[in-house]
């Protein structure tokens, strides 16, 4: 009877576009989502609403210049994106930068790393419907942006590491707001699990949902938290120190289950190792300069240099081809996000449009990152 | 007229006999109804106003803010002014929508909650419909708002639309048994359908402390079926803000979204009444076997304010919920219902039917 | 039997689940203390920002309306953006000798994306950051300013 039915209904899949105004896709990217009734078929995300042409953009600018525009690909980690293009050029110059500068960017880097994932946390939240994260996440994240924006001046376009050094150097404050922070956040964190982590409905809408396994993690070129959770050990922090990491104790966050609810975990456990090494440094800042001495118009020579750091979404690598002119050739930003976008489809096929929701927050996505 | 404000049968009657005494029946009865529709009108109006205040300033404190301040002292004018934008605002019906229904659905939608409330019972003698079936008149009238939401999915000609009304049928046509269960639970225990009824037996106790654990039981799945009932978070699929943007009112604008906007608040109301009548002994106040001191402080409180208070206390809950619990997913829903809910509301009739069968109870 | 007591197990927990999310968001309702937000217009008095936050670059001018600024264009140079604009004029020293000096130093906010370049490159510190953040107008044009107020002059003791 039921069969029979089936034969005789006729039905079709839609086609529904989410974004590229849609209170889930956090910016504007466009996710034409084949539905058959809940169950989501394909996904095709068109990307491009937000292009900015960053990458051309460098083109025509000098050196030190090109850093503040990065601070507008990835905002939520624009110090690691500054700091990536800043070590790029002093490799190619071979320009060491003193103790103190190698530090400072650490900490800055993973009290970005910090914002970055409250932020997502509080968003992830939201997207799954308990809108109260939503608010607690940007509480404490706002005690970080106090102190970038005591440092540095700024909350989000830092705009802080300089080629061979950084902006200014720490406030004299920045000491104790930092403390401050770790040892109330530390505090806070556990309220994080017991009001999300641990709740029976989130469980049960993560766990298990949305599996990436390591080979596809690779294939995809998934990287970062997202990447690490399926066991792509591929933190470049460990596996390629820059600035201070290797100075300092932590664990690379590998899990092995990949679903969401393990992309949710990584990330949360980054957030206790970041602690770990912001406690670790903060009590021994080097003395020295914070900007060691350059040429007043920088002019990097003839090749290519290559650069990767981790920023709070992955891997993001900084290509640079120099022609000897103060301006670069062709510059090209591998972005984290760009390439955890595509898995997206991988992961989402035959599950629901609920779920797609989650699984988009998982993967972090930036949408200025992706159309830089 | 007599005003007694533990006694309004007196306040009633008094109305009814000097309508009687100058006019003819038919007439007494139409200003009769008249002035309890007005009543009722002015009720839902004020009452979902300040219900969304509340819930504003609810929510904002539990996630740190202030919530609305800048309208009034407190923001207290902040609904008002939201109503009069409503108001003012440009009814756009979308293109190649289904005018009819689209334009029915937000009046099936109130109506079904007028007709809901009127069944009750705000204080002694305050009550619109007193049926000798009135909690199942209420079961069966709660659940008809969902054809307007539906018709709303419906006609919108919206995909967002469409699916947030087909998981709003789904989840209220099986949270439906939930609650029509805990109901007969109850039903079994005080013996009798009539609202009026089943609040005066509770005057020597409430029914969930004298029906102690199958009552218990019956409260809890009452008030998480209630809150699926209302459409509100945690199982706020139907309109799942962060997947299908608005859901089933996503195409409405003005005074129509403000007639769904109102009806979710007095819906609220509704079920936060019932679970008051069925356990929390409506308007009776809170008494203690033998304390007769404890008993007549309580008994000095009227009886209208034991009433809304029970009922504000269980609307806190629900938007204590809304505002802590993530979303579940359309299938959770469902499994929630039938693996959990459904079983354990069967066993918890069979239990009752004991206890009541035994007497095991105060 | 097995089954069924974990069947009660699972509701059991879960709800265990639920309630100490409640108490989360439970324990900051009744303390109302802890709310965070600020009401921004009715706090301007004592809103203070930061010393380094970065509003808008601003030329300061002593008591005699005197700047640092030589006028050598530094800044301009190094502003990714093209919002400063320089235009000096020739004039004539008392003793004789003709000197090159700011006549405007143009700036434009609207385009500025605050990236302290401008402040840090310039040699004679003539430039720094205001700390002023309310930047709306009704017009774009006046977010166009010119820096360096009518009559200025430049300081004596600058070296050039
Ligand atoms: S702050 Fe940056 S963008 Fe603004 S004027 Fe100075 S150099 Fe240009
Ligand atoms: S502000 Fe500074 S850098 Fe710019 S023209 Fe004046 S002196 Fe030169």
């Amino acid at each position: 009877m039921s069969n029979n039915l089936q034969d005789k209904i006729e039905t079709q899949e839609y086609i529904v576009n989410m974004g590229p105004q849609h209170p889930s896709t956090h910016g504007v990217l466009r996710l034409m989502v084949n539905l058959e009734g809940e169950i989501v078929k394909n996904v095709d995300p068109v990307v491009g609403y937000i292009h900015s042409g960053i990458e051309k953009m460098t083109e025509s600018l000098a050196y030190p210049q090109i850093i503040h525009l990065t601070d507008r690909m990835d905002y939520l980690s624009a110090h690691m994106n500054n700091e990536a293009v800043a070590l790029c050029i002093e490799n190619a110059l071979q320009v060491e930068v003193s103790d103190r500068v190698k530090v400072i960017r650490t900490l800055m880097a993973e009290l970005q790393r910090l914002a970055s994932h409250q932020l997502w946390w509080c968003v992830m939240g939201m997207d799954m419907g308990a809108l109260t994260t939503f608010f607690y996440g940007l509480r404490d994240r706002e005690m970080i942006l106090d102190i970038f924006e005591e440092t540095c001046g700024a909350r989000l376009t830092l705009n802080y590491s300089t080629p061979g050094g950084v902006m200014f150097d720490l406030h004299p404050n920045f000491q104790k707001r930092v403390k401050e922070f770790t040892k109330y956040f530390r505090k806070v964190l556990p309220e994080y699990n017991q009001l999300l982590t641990g709740n029976v409905i989130f469980k049960e809408r993560t766990v298990g949902l949305g599996p990436l396994s390591k080979e596809d993690a690779i294939a995809y070129g998934v990287t970062g938290p997202t990447g690490r959770a399926s066991g792509f050990a591929c933190d470049v922090r460990k596996h390629n120190p820059y600035s201070a990491y290797d100075r300092v104790q932590f664990n690379e966050i590998l899990r092995t289950d990949g679903d969401t609810f393990g992309r949710y975990q990584a990330r949360i456990d980054e957030m206790y190792e970041s602690l770990n090494i912001i406690d670790q440094l903060i009590d021994n800042i080097p003395e020295g300069d914070y900007q060691a001495k350059m040429k007043g118009v920088i002019k990097l020579p003839e090749g290519e240099f290559y650069q990767r750091v981790e920023t709070a979404r992955g891997e993001l690598g900084v290509y640079i081809l120099s022609d000897g002119k103060k301006n670069p050739y062709r510059v090209k930003f591998r972005s984290p996000v760009f390439s955890n976008l595509w898995v997206l489809n991988h992961l989402i096929k035959g599950q629901k449009i609920a779920d797609l929701v989650a699984v988009m927050s998982t993967l972090d996505l930036v949408i200025p990152d992706i159309d830089r | 007229m007599a005003f007694d404000i533990y006694d309004f049968t007196t306040l009633t009657s008094s109305i009814h006999q000097s309508l009687s005494e100058s006019l003819p029946p038919l007439a007494v009865e139409m200003i009769e109804w008249t002035l309890v529709g007005l009543s009722m009108l002015i009720f839902v109006a004020l009452f979902g106003l300040i219900l969304v205040y509340l819930e504003r300033k609810v929510c904002a404190l539990f996630q740190q803010r202030l919530g609305p301040m800048r309208v009034g002292k407190w923001g207290l004018l902040q609904t008002i002014a939201d109503f009069v934008k409503l108001l003012m605002k440009e009814l756009i019906t979308p293109n190649r929508a289904d005018k009819f229904l689209y334009n029915l659905a937000p009046f099936i939608v109130i109506i079904v909650t007028f007709m809901a409330i009127a069944a009750i019972p705000f204080a002694k003698g305050l009550q619109a419909l007193d049926f000798d079936i009135g909690v199942f008149y209420v079961s069966a009238i709660s659940s008809l708002g969902v054809i307007g939401i539906l018709l709303a999915g419906w006609a919108s000609n919206n995909k967002y639309s469409l699916i947030g009304a087909m998981r709003s049928g789904a989840q209220i046509i099986s949270y439906e048994l939930s609650v029509g269960l805990t109901l007969i639970t109850m039903i079994i225990f005080a013996g009798t359908m009539q609202i009026s009824g089943i609040v005066d037996a509770q005057a020597s106790g409430w029914f969930i402390f004298r029906g102690h654990i199958p009552a218990i039981i019956a409260f809890i799945i009452f008030l998480i079926a209630g809150t699926a009932e209302t459409n509100r978070g945690p199982f706020d699929l139907a309109e799942a803000e962060s997947e299908l943007t608005a859901g089933f009112h996503t195409e409405y604008s003005g005074i129509k979204f403000a007639f769904f906007f109102l009806a979710e608040y007095v819906n609220l109301f509704i079920v936060s009444a019932m679970a008051t009548v069925l356990f929390l002994g409506g308007w009776q106040p809170l008494h203690f076997g033998s304390f007769e001191g404890f008993n007549q402080v309580m008994d000095f409180i009227p009886p209208i304010f034991w009433f809304f208070g029970k009922v504000m206390f269980i609307i806190y809950m629900i938007m204590w919920f809304k505002w802590t619990f993530p979303r579940l997913r359309v299938d959770q829903i469902l499994t929630l219902e039938w693996k959990y809910l459904l079983p354990v509301n069967l066993f918890n009739i069979l239990l009752m039917t004991l206890i009541v069968l035994m007497g095991w109870h105060f | 039997m097995k089954a069924l007591i974990q069947y009660i197990s699972t509701i059991l927990q879960g709800l265990l689940t639920l309630v100490k999310g409640m108490a989360v968001t439970g324990h900051y309702f009744f303390r109302p203390k802890l709310i965070t937000t600020q009401q921004y217009p009715e706090n301007r008095q004592t809103l203070k920002m930061f010393d380094r936050f970065r509003g808008e670059v601003i030329m300061p001018h002593d008591e005699n309306n005197h700047h640092k600024c030589t006028g050598c264009g530094i800044c301009e140079m190094n502003c990714p953006n093209g919002s400063i604009e320089i235009i000096t004029k020739m004039i004539e020293t008392p003793e004789g000798k003709k000197k090159k000096v700011i006549d405007k130093h143009i700036y434009h906010l609207g385009m500025c994306t605050l990236c302290n370049l401008c402040v840090k490159a310039c040699p004679t510190g003539a430039i720094v950051m205001g700390q002023k953040f309310e930047h709306a107008v009704w017009d774009r044009t006046q977010l166009t300013k010119v820096l360096n107020q009518p009559g200025s002059e430049l300081m004596k003791d600058v070296k050039e």
